[in-house]
C-alpha cells in the first residue's frame, strides 16, 4: 500500500478547533488513505467526534490545512464535503423509519423523470449498490425500514453514503448497539467498503473491532493526535494506554504520521 | 427518534435468523409475493401485524350501512346514498386537507373556518355590486385560503411556534374575520348556476357512464403499464392475478357508483346522473395522490413526518416543505369551503367551522392517516370522509339531535385515534 500512502486521499495538516475557550483539536495530523480502513479511537472528549465534524464540514475548522488528494481545500459547509465525495454515517443514522430502503437511500437526491419520481431508476440503482455491498439479508429493498434489525439498518445507512460515488466514507461508532451477529455483518461490509477502493474512517470505543478490521490506527488524547501508525505496528494494550495517558512504553518512538 | 436498538432485542434477533414474520408483517404485501396466494398469506400476517390498512373503514363502511339499514329502510336507497356522496364530498376534502399537516404530525384546527372564509370571500365577490364571474371569485377565494395557510405555516415554521397554537388561533381570528366580511347575522345567496350545480348538478345518464369508464380505462392503463414495466425489469412488483384483480376492482366500484347514481332519485321530477361534485372529489384526490407519492415534495413531506432530522440532513429544506404543506392544506379547505357554499346555496354566519374541522380530523384518521406523522394518503381522507358523511347521514334519517351525532362522532373518532395509536405501538416494538 506504499504508492497510496505516498499521496493519502485526504491529509489533514496542524487543524486546530476551539469552542470558546476551550481548544478541542490542537495541531491535528491526519492521512486518510484510499483502500484502507483508518479507525480513529480515544477517550471520551478526546475530540475524535469533532474532528470527524471538521471533516464532514459540520464544524469548520479554525487552522491548519486539508489536503484532498494533494490539493488544499476548504470545507466550511456540509455541501462541500459532499461535493468533494465525503460521506458521513452518524450514529443515530438518520433514516425515516416509514419509508423503504430505496427511498432511504435517495432521500434528498431523488431521480425524477417528467416531474415525477423514477422509482424503478432509483429501485434498480439501489438494489445494484446493496449487491456489490453483499447486503443480501434484507427480504425486500422496498420494506421499510422500520422492520429492518440494527444491523441492517447499519447497512442501508452505509449503503445510502457509498450510492454517491463518495470516496471517503467516514463512521461514527457503526458496531454501537449491535449484538454480535450483527457486528460481524457490518465489520465485514466496512471491510469491503475499503476493499472496494473507498477510505474509510471509523470513529470506535471497540478495540476488537478496531484491530478485526483497520490498516492504521490513529489515537486522539485531550485534542491531540497522540499516535498513527500501521494497525499492524500496535496492540490493543498499548492504543489503551495511548488513550489514557497520551503516550505508552510500549511504544518505539518513531514519527508519527503513518509510516507504511 | 433515534433508532439506536436495544442491544439485547438486536442481539436476539440476529440469532434468530430473519425467519420471516417479524419482517414481514411490515412489509406491503404486494412487495414480497410471488403469486396471488402468497399475497393473501402476506397481507393476513401484515393485518395481524398491526398494520390493517383500509381494512378498518371498510368494514366501519359496512356496520354503519347494515346498522342504518336496519333502523331505516331509507338508508341504502339510491336517493340517500347519493345525497350522502354529495354531503360527506365537504368531509373529505377537509380531511385530505388535514392530511397535509397530519403527515408532518402537525395539525390545522383552523380549516374549518379558512374553508367557510373561502367561501364567503367567493360569495361576496359573486354578489349583486360586484359581479365577478364565478371562475375569478374561485380563484380569489382559493388564493385567499392558500395565503392563509402560508401564512400559518410561516409562523409555524420561521418563529417555530407550535402548530396547534397557531391554528387554533386561526380557528377564533378567521371566524372573526369571517363574521366581519358577512356583518351583523349576514347571508349571502348564492345565485351562479355553476356554483350551485358543482352539488346539485349532474351530468346525463351517457355522459356518467362514459365519464366513469374513462376514468376507470385511465386508472387501468397506469396500473397496467406500471406493474408490467416493473415485472419487466426485474424489480420488485406485484403479481399478474394482482394487477388484473385491482383493475376488476376498479370498474366494478366504478359500475356501481354510477349504477347507483343513474337510478332515478327525483321526487316530482326525475333527477339522475353522477352528481359533478363526486368527478371534483375524485380530481383532487387524483391531484394530491400524485403529488404526495410520486413528486420528490411529497417524499420530503413523510420523511419530514418520519424523522426530521434524517430529512434535514439530507438537505430538506424543512421550513420551505412544512409552509408549502399549511398552504395546500388551506387550500383544500378553500375548495371544500366553495363545495360547503355551493350546498346550501349561500354563505352565513352560521358556518360552523369548529365542528367541521373536528369531523375533518376525523376522517382523516379514521380514514388510516397517522396523527403522530409519516403515515396516511390522501384515499384515506376519502373514505375517512365516507365513515364521517355516512353516521352524519344515518343519524340524520333517524332524526337524533344534535348531542347524539356529536357523542357517536366521538366515540368513533376515539376508536379510530386508538387503532393508530396501537398500530405505532406495534411498530416500534420490534
Amino acid at each position: 500500500m506504499a504508492a497510496t500512502a505516498a499521496t493519502p486521499l485526504l491529509r489533514l495538516e496542524k487543524i486546530t478547533k476551539s469552542f470558546g475557550p476551550v481548544q478541542a483539536l490542537i495541531d491535528v495530523d491526519l492521512d486518510v488513505p484510499v483502500g484502507q480502513v483508518t479507525a480513529l479511537v480515544g477517550d471520551n472528549g478526546a475530540g475524535k467526534s469533532t474532528l470527524i465534524k471538521a471533516i464532514a464540514g459540520i464544524y469548520p475548522a479554525d487552522g491548519g490545512r486539508i489536503l484532498w488528494a494533494g490539493r488544499p481545500v476548504h470545507i466550511r459547509h456540509p455541501r462541500d464535503a459532499a461535493a468533494l465525495g465525503i460521506e458521513t454515517v452518524y450514529q443515530d443514522l438518520a433514516l425515516a423509519d416509514n419509508l423503504d430502503i430505496v427511498q432511504n437511500m435517495f432521500l434528498g437526491r431523488e431521480v425524477t423523470r417528467h416531474w415525477a419520481l423514477d422509482e424503478e431508476d432509483m429501485e434498480r440503482k439501489a438494489r445494484d449498490t446493496l449487491a456489490s455491498l453483499r447486503v443480501t439479508t434484507v427480504r425486500s429493498i422496498r420494506q421499510p425500514v422500520a422492520s429492518l434489525s440494527g444491523g441492517q439498518r447499519q447497512s442501508v445507512a452505509i449503503a445510502k453514503a457509498v450510492l454517491w460515488n463518495s470516496k471517503l466514507v467516514i463512521m461514527d461508532e457503526p458496531t454501537a448497539a449491535l449484538g454480535v451477529a450483527q457486528t460481524r455483518n457490518v465489520l465485514d461490509l466496512v471491510r469491503r467498503l475499503a476493499d472496494q477502493g473507498l477510505a474509510v474512517l471509523m470513529v470506535s470505543h471497540n478495540m476488537n473491532d478496531v484491530f478485526e478490521v483497520s490498516d492504521r490506527v490513529a489515537v486522539m488524547f485531550l485534542g491531540r493526535m497522540a499516535a498513527c501508525r500501521p494497525a499492524s505496528e500496535l496492540d490493543v494494550a498499548t492504543v489503551v494506554d495511548i488513550m489514557t495517558t497520551g503516550t505508552s512504553t510500549r511504544l518505539n518512538n518513531e514519527g508519527d504520521r503513518g509510516a507504511n | 427518534m433515534a433508532p439506536t436498538d436495544d442491544p439485547q432485542v438486536s442481539a436476539v434477533e440476529e440469532l434468530t435468523e430473519p425467519t420471516g414474520d417479524a419482517a414481514a408483517m411490515a412489509v406491503a404485501p404486494e412487495l414480497m409475493a410471488q403469486t396471488l396466494g402468497e399475497y393473501v398469506r402476506a397481507w393476513v400476517a401484515k393485518v395481524r401485524g398491526g398494520d390493517a390498512g383500509a381494512l378498518p373503514v371498510i368494514a366501519g363502511l359496512i356496520i354503519i350501512s347494515v346498522l342504518f339499514q336496519s333502523l331505516n329502510s331509507k338508508f341504502l336507497t339510491a336517493g340517500n346514498l347519493v345525497n350522502l356522496l354529495i354531503q360527506s364530498a365537504v368531509y373529505m376534502l377537509l380531511a385530505m386537507s388535514e392530511v397535509y399537516v397530519l403527515l408532518l404530525g402537525e395539525i390545522d384546527l383552523s380549516s374549518g373556518f379558512v374553508a367557510g372564509l373561502g367561501g364567503v370571500v367567493m360569495a361576496e365577490l359573486m354578489k349583486q355590486g360586484t359581479d365577478w364571474p364565478w371562475w375569478l371569485a374561485v380563484v380569489a377565494g382559493l388564493l385567499v385560503t392558500a395565503a392563509i395557510g402560508a401564512l400559518h405555516g410561516t409562523l409555524i415554521t420561521r418563529i417555530g411556534l407550535p402548530s396547534f397554537v397557531v391554528t387554533l388561533a386561526g380557528l377564533l381570528g378567521w371566524q372573526g374575520v369571517m363574521l366581519l366580511v358577512l356583518g351583523q347575522g349576514g347571508v349571502v345567496p348564492i345565485g351562479d348556476k355553476v356554483i350551485n350545480n358543482i352539488t346539485s348538478g349532474q351530468l346525463s345518464v351517457t355522459a356518467s357512464w362514459i365519464v366513469m369508464l374513462a376514468i376507470v380505462a385511465v386508472y387501468c392503463a397506469r396500473a397496467w403499464l406500471r406493474d408490467s414495466r416493473r415485472r419487466g425489469s426485474g424489480l420488485v412488483a406485484p403479481p399478474v392475478s394482482l394487477t388484473v384483480l385491482r383493475m376488476v376492482g376498479a370498474l366494478v366500484a366504478g359500475v356501481v357508483v354510477v349504477l347507483i347514481c343513474n337510478t332515478d332519485r327525483g321526487i316530482n321530477t326525475p333527477i339522475k346522473g353522477l352528481p359533478w361534485v363526486v368527478l371534483l372529489v375524485l380530481a383532487v384526490l387524483a391531484a394530491w395522490t400524485f403529488l404526495l407519492g410520486r413528486t420528490t415534495f411529497g417524499r420530503y413531506v413523510y420523511a419530514i413526518g418520519g424523522n426530521p432530522e434524517a430529512a434535514r440532513r439530507a438537505g430538506v429544506s424543512l421550513p420551505r416543505i412544512r409552509t408549502l404543506c399549511f398552504a395546500l392544506a388551506s387550500f383544500t379547505a378553500g375548495i371544500a369551503g366553495i363545495v360547503y357554499a355551493s350546498r346550501l346555496r349561500s354563505v352565513s354566519t352560521s358556518i360552523d367551522g369548529g365542528t367541521l374541522v373536528l369531523y375533518a380530523v376525523a376522517a382523516a384518521v379514521i380514514g388510516g392517516t397517522s396523527l403522530f406523522g409519516g403515515r396516511g394518503k390522501a384515499a384515506n381522507a376519502v373514505l375517512g370522509g365516507l365513515v364521517i358523511g355516512a353516521i352524519d347521514n344515518g343519524m340524520g334519517l333517524q332524526g337524533y339531535s344534535a348531542y347524539v351525532r356529536f357523542i357517536v362522532t366521538a366515540l368513533v373518532l376515539l376508536a379510530a385515534v386508538t387503532i393508530d395509536a396501537l398500530t405505532r405501538r406495534g411498530r416500534t416494538a420490534r
